[in-house]
C-alpha cells in the first residue's frame, strides 16, 4: 500500500523542485526484511520516484558489509544521505522519517543538494575549529512536534564539519538504545556516548559540549 | 503512518533575506509566535523597514496538538497553524533570522538587540513578542532529573511510560490533556492539583473521568522529586493537613502554566511581579519606542487570537512612532 497519498505526493514534488543538485540516498535493509524495514523501503522508493534528483541505492546490511562499514551503518533500517558525489556526509536516519520527521528529512535533502543559508560567521568559525571526532545521536518519537528541530541542528553540524556525524534514531524501534542512554524525554541528543542534552538546543549549546569533550 | 509535512518550511524560504547587522531598521520584532508574526505582517504592509528574530517558529503554538478556538479554523494542528503564519509573513520578503536568541536590549534613539551568538542588531523601534515558557516547580530534583523522568510534553514522551506510573502536576487544560495522553498508555496516573477542583474546560474534564486509572489529589502540592539515576518517586504534601507522602512514579509531567520570556528586559523595562512586561492600551512599554505584545506582557488571558490581536496593535503603534514620531 502506498505510504504517501496524492496530496502529499504533489506537495513533495513542489518542494523538491527547490533541490539544486542530486542527492544520494543509500538504504540498508536485509533479505528478509524486518517489519520496520519494509515501511522505510517503501518510503525511500516512493520518494525517489517523485524526482530525478534523488538517486536511490538499496543495500543488504549483511551482504554489502563493505558499504555499510564505509557509511558507518551499525543497525537497520538505515538511510544514509549524501550529496551528488556520494561521499559520506555523516547524515543518517535509523527508522522511518514519518510523522513530523518527514520535515527534517526533506530539509536535509534540500540542504545537501546545495541550497542552504550560510551560518553566522561566529558559528561557522567554531565549527571549523572542531578537531575531534564527534558522534551525535538524536533520539526522537514521531509524534514529537519539535524533534525535527533537534535533528536539523545535528544534521547541519554534520554537513558543515567532516569531524561530525549525526543520526536520527526513532527510539520506539530501538528500545534497547533508549534504555542504554536512559531516554525518557525527546528530543534527546547523545554526544559521543558520554554527554546528553534534552530538548531542542541551539547550535551554540552543542558546540559548547563539543568543546569540552 | 501519517506524514505531518509542513510545506511552509520549504516553499517560501527563498523569500526571506538574512538579517543585517550594518543597518538601522525602522522596526525589529523579537519572537515568532502569533504576536510576532502578526506584527511582521502589519509592519511590512505599512512599508517600514522590518527585521524579525525568531528563536523557534510558532512559539507555543507549535507545541500545541490541536486548536479549536482560532477563528477561521474549526480545528487545526498547532504546527500547521504556525506554518501558515510563517507563509503569510514570507510573501513580503522580510529580513529574517531563525534560531537567534536575544540576550539583551538597550534603549536610546537607536535601540540595540544583542543575541547570544554575539551579533548585534539596531532599530529605531522594537516590538517584543517573546511569549512564555513552561513554569518550573522549583523543587529539589527537578533540574537534576530533567529528561530523566521530568518532562512537559506528553504527546512527545507518552510512549516511554507504557505500563508505568506517572504524576501530572497541574489541573488546568494542559494538565488534563497530559493526564489523558498518559492514562491511555500508563498503569496509573496521579494528578496533583493545588486547588480543590480542576480548572480546565468541561469537555476535557468529562473525557478525563472516563479513565479508571487516574487519581486526582486535590489540595496537594509537589515538594520534591526523588531518584538517583531517574525519577523513582514524587513527594506530595496535603495542603490542609501538612502531611507528606512519597508517591511511586517513573515520570512527572509539570503542567503548571508559564513564565514570560522577559529575562533580557529586566532592569530595562518596567515588569510586574510576575515578570510580565507592563504595557499601556497602545502596547507601549516604559521605554519610548519599545513596544510589547502577547504572552510576554501583562495583558490578561493568554490565547492565540489575543496574542495575534495584540501583535497587530503593537505594530500599528510602532509604525506611528516611526512615521509620525508619536
Ligand atoms: C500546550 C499549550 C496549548 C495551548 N492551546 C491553546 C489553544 O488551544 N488556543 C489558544 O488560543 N491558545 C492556546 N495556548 C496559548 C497560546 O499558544 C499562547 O497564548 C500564544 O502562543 C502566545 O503567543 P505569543 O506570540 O505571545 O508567544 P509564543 O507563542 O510563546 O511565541 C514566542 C516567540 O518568541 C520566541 N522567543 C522567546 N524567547 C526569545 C528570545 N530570547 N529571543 C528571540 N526569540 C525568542 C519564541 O521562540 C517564539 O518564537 C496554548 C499554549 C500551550 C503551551
Amino acid at each position: 500500500m502506498a505510504l504517501f497519498d496524492e496530496k502529499i505526493r504533489q506537495q513533495l514534488r513542489d518542494i523538491l523542485k527547490n533541490m539544486k543538485d542530486a542527492v544520494n540516498l543509500s538504504f540498508f535493509t536485509q533479505e528478509f526484511e524486518c517489519w520496520p524495514c519494509t515501511d522505510v523501503h517503501e518510503f525511500v522508493k516512493e520518494l525517489a520516484s517523485l524526482t530525478d534528483t534523488i538517486k536511490l541505492s538499496v543495500f543488504d546490511f549483511q551482504k554489502d558489509k563493505a558499504r555499510a562499514d564505509k557509511f558507518r551503518v551499525d543497525k537497520i533500517p538505515a538511510i544514509v544521505l549524501n550529496g551528488k558525489d556520494n561521499a559520506y556526509a555523516g547524515i543518517k536516519y535509523y527508522g522511518l522519517p514519518g510523522g513530523y520527521e518527514i520535515n527534517s528529512f526533506i530539509q536535509d535533502m534540500i540542504e545537501l543538494s546545495g541550497r542552504k543559508e550560510p551560518l553566522p560567521a561566529a558559528i561557522a568559525s567554531r565549527i571549523a575549529a572542531i578537531s575531534k571526532k564527534v558522534h551525535l545521536q538524536v533520539y526522537v518519537t514521531l509524534t514529537c512536534p519539535f524533534c525535527p528541530g533537534a535533528v536539523a541542528v545535528a544534521h547541519r553540524l554534520a554537513q558543515e564539519s567532516a569531524m561530525v556525524e549525526a543520526d536520527m534514531i526513532d527510539v520506539s524501534l530501538f528500545p534497547y538504545l533508549g534504555q542504554r542512554y536512559q531516554v525518557t524525554s525527546v528530543p534527546m541528543t547523545i554526544i559521543n556516548e558520554t554527554h546528553s542534552l534534552v530538548g531542542v538546543q541551539p547550535m551554540e549549546n552543542i558546540l559548547d559540549v563539543i568543546k569540552k569533550l | 503512518m501519517d506524514f505531518k509535512l509542513q510545506t511552509g518550511i520549504f516553499t517560501e524560504e527563498q523569500n526571506f533575506k538574512p538579517l543585517k547587522t550594518d543597518i538601522v531598521y525602522d522596526v525589529l520584532i523579537l519572537g515568532g509566535g502569533p504576536a510576532g508574526f502578526t506584527a511582521a505582517v502589519y509592519c511590512m504592509r505599512k512599508g517600514v523597514s522590518t527585521g524579525l528574530i525568531v528563536k523557534e517558529i510558532g512559539g507555543q503554538v507549535a507545541e500545541t496538538a490541536g486548536i479549536e478556538n482560532y477563528m477561521g479554523y474549526r480545528y487545526i494542528n498547532g504546527m500547521d497553524l504556525a506554518m501558515k503564519f510563517k507563509e503569510q509573513v514570507a510573501q513580503f520578503g522580510i529580513d529574517y533570522d531563525e534560531k537567534g536568541t536575544v540576550k539583551a536590549i538597550e534603549t536610546g534613539d537607536v535601540k540595540k538587540v544583542r543575541l547570544t551568538d554575539g551579533r548585534v542588531f539596531s532599530a529605531r523601534a522594537l516590538i517584543i513578542a517573546t511569549g512564555a515558557a513552561w513554569r518550573k516547580l522549583g523543587v529539589p530534583g527537578e533540574d537534576e532529573l530533567r529528561g530523566k523522568g521530568v518532562a512537559n510534553c506528553s504527546t512527545c514522551d507518552a510512549p516511554f511510560y507504557v505500563n508505568k506510573k506517572v504524576v501530572v502536576v497541574g489541573g488546568g487544560n494542559s494538565g488534563i490533556e497530559a493526564a489523558i495522553d498518559l492514562a491511555k498508555v500508563g498503569e496509573k496516573v496521579t494528578m496533583v492539583q493545588f486547588l480543590d477542583r480542576l480548572t480546565g474546560d468541561k469537555s476535557l474534564e468529562d473525557k478525563l473521568h472516563e479513565f479508571k486509572n487516574v487519581q486526582v489529589r486535590y489540595e496537594h502540592e509537589v515538594t520534591g522529586i526523588n531518584g538517583s539515576q531517574s525519577v523513582e518517586s514524587v513527594t506530595v504534601k496535603n495542603r490542609k493537613t501538612g502531611k507528606t507522602e512519597d508517591v511511586s512514579a517513573q515520570g512527572i509531567f509539570v503542567e503548571i502554566g508559564l513564565v514570560p520570556n522577559s529575562e533580557f528586559a529586566k532592569g530595562v523595562l518596567k515588569l510586574n511581579q510576575a515578570g510580565e512586561i507592563m504595557v499601556d492600551c497602545a502596547s507601549r512599554t516604559s521605554a519610548p519606542g519599545i513596544f510589547a505584545a502577547g504572552d510576554v506582557t501583562d495583558v490578561p488571558f493568554k490565547q492565540i487570537i489575543i496574542a495575534a490581536g495584540e501583535g497587530a496593535k503593537a505594530a500599528l503603534s510602532a509604525c506611528n512612532y516611526i512615521l509620525m514620531g508619536e
